[in-house]
């Protein structure tokens, strides 16, 4: 299992132990002494996480003697474990959300309207697992050991613009609050959906739509080419509920859904639905918070 | 400057596609097929290189069936020079798709190649990393944008954080996300001219074969039909009767 961070652990874990096997971690960055079953956590305690070029050619050795390789599905993930796939030969299986038998994968196709079971044909195989999908199995200490990972590389990376701040990380919140291109301008944005967000403690979420149209950032797009949630409490502001969005959302065990648009599609994925105009309704709910 | 842009045929992404009864398949039998729209962003993206530098020459690149001929005809249609069909009804994982377009950069040099970071049918987001594992060169995944440089690229890159801009020697792996561009409107006569544009095809030269497929097709279930709530203190109730408000 290859960890980002030590949050990663506890869903790894989990695969592991769906699929039946023991197994060892690698953690990236961070340190832990909850190992969540595994044998050995060996600890690169990287300062910063490298591209995935060079990151990639530094596991690769690591992975000798191991058939089943996992990292998560986030974005870090797909862009390192699959090039590792492509390094060390094997198979590969992307966004795995559950496990049909040891070598069987069931994962979401077509923007998540289908689920496909994927079979691996040869003994040496990648994995992307959907965090939200896994948890831990079993908890307890584990061997720790310190490993060197040389991440020397011809990438450079010459800038980072983080966005979210001091706000949970959107693939792992309790709670969500997203909002769509009703709410006009980024300042409006923030203020409603992040207000409402800040006051439940929860993360900031956005629809393509918006995302695109400028009012909200980038890295806060939920959906089938965004974020993967499964927050406890999911609240879609100004959101009609399309495919790809719904695709995203789905996993999350309470989906409120505030909308003016009677016949808008979300209303029938919603646990709790209230057709309302979002402006008077946000700063309602806020005020009963 | 030579830039290969691998193109997948894909089932329409706006289409409402659902598996076949016996779950063998997806149900492609009234369904349109486009370009994977994030190989038509990379397509849009190298054209726009090309007219800031003429000086570039755009290859597009199809692995498939004979019909994929269509979708390349777009990418000429939308200014790729000429076109490249490795003509195959071999079931392909990513894996097989990387060593074939290794296969062809290695014979055709390309100075950078620019591809969707996954495609809409399978959505496995594997390919582009994998070829350039196979090329040992550097990649950027999920580019916003692209700045070509003398002998190096410079890519801001979307991350589960914000956006980080690398900087790349080339030959590179560029992979596209979704707010790279938005393609162009293919007039007729970019559609006609395109008829006449060079379209080579071959058999695979590799042989590799897949290390994974898909055995069946399924429905995920749905979500149970929910409430509806006529205000914000009946919601703010429900939800603290669920558990999921303090």
């Amino acid at each position: 299992m290859i960890a980002a961070n030590s949050s990663e652990i506890a869903p790894l874990s989990g695969f592991a132990a769906k699929v039946g096997l023991s197994f060892d971690v690698l953690l990236l960055q961070g340190s832990t002494s909850e190992g969540f079953g595994a044998g050995t956590v060996f600890q690169a305690n990287l300062s910063v996480f490298p591209p995935a070029d060079s990151l990639a050619s530094s596991i690769a050795p690591k992975t000798n003697g191991y058939s089943y390789i996992a990292g998560a599905a986030t974005m870090a993930g797909k862009d390192v474990i699959a090039r590792l796939a492509g390094l060390i030969d094997a198979g590969m299986v992307s966004d795995v959300v559950s496990v049909a038998s040891p070598t069987r994968f069931v994962r979401p196709v077509v923007a998540g309207t289908i689920l496909a079971t994927e079979e691996i044909l040869t003994n040496l195989n990648c994995f992307t697992v959907r965090l939200s999908s896994f948890s831990a199995s079993s908890q307890g200490s584990s061997l720790s050991e310190s490993v060197s990972l040389d991440t020397t590389g011809i990438t450079k990376r010459i800038a980072v613009h983080a966005g979210n701040g001091s706000r949970p990380d959107l693939t792992q919140a309790k709670v969500v609050v997203s909002g769509g291109r009703p709410l006009r301008d980024a300042a409006t944005f923030e203020r409603l959906i992040g207000g409402l967000a800040d006051k439940l403690g929860g993360a900031v979420g956005a629809t393509r739509a918006a995302v695109d149209s400028g009012i909200a950032p980038n890295e806060c797009q939920v959906g089938q080419t965004g974020k993967i949630v499964a927050p406890d409490l999911y609240i879609a502001a100004g959101i009609s509920g399309s495919t790809q969005h719904m695709a995203g959302i789905k996993d999350s065990k309470c989906i409120v859904a505030i909308n003016k648009d009677p016949d808008a599609p979300i209303f029938e994925f919603a646990d709790f639905g209230i057709v309302a105009d979002l402006f008077d309704a946000i700063p309602e709910l806020m005020n009963l918070l | 400057m030579r830039i290969l842009i691998p193109i997948k045929r894909v089932v329409d992404p706006y289409a409402k596609v659902k598996p076949l009864p016996d779950g063998s398949g997806i149900d492609t039998s009234a369904i349109k097929f486009e370009i994977n729209p994030f190989d038509e962003i990379a397509m849009e993206e190298a054209v726009r290189i090309k007219e800031k530098l003429p000086d570039t020459e755009l290859i597009a690149v199809s692995i498939g069936g004979a019909e994929c001929e269509e979708q390349l005809r777009k990418a000429l249609a939308i200014g790729a020079d000429w076109a490249l069909l490795i003509e195959t009804n071999d079931q392909l994982d990513s894996g097989v798709v990387a060593q074939e377009l290794a296969a062809i950069a290695k014979e055709l040099k390309p100075d950078i190649i620019l591809m969707g970071k996954q495609a809409t049918d399978g959505d496995n987001n594997q390919a582009g990393q994998m070829l350039a594992a196979k090329l040992d060169c550097p990649q950027a995944t999920f580019a916003c944008k692209v700045e070509v440089g003398a002998g190096s690229v410079a890519v801001t890159r979307e991350t589960d954080q914000g956006t980080e801009t690398l900087e790349l020697p080339t030959p590179c792996v560029i992979t596209t996300d979704l707010r790279l561009n938005e393609p162009r409107y293919v007039a007729l006569p970019g559609i006609i001219k395109a008829r006449s544009k060079k379209l080579e095809r071959r058999p695979r030269s590799t042989s590799f074969s897949a290390k994974v497929r898909t055995i069946s097709y399924s429905l995920p279930p749905p979500r149970a039909a929910g409430k509806r709530v006529s205000s914000i203190s009946e919601l703010v109730a429900e939800l603290k009767g669920k558990g999921v408000l303090a």
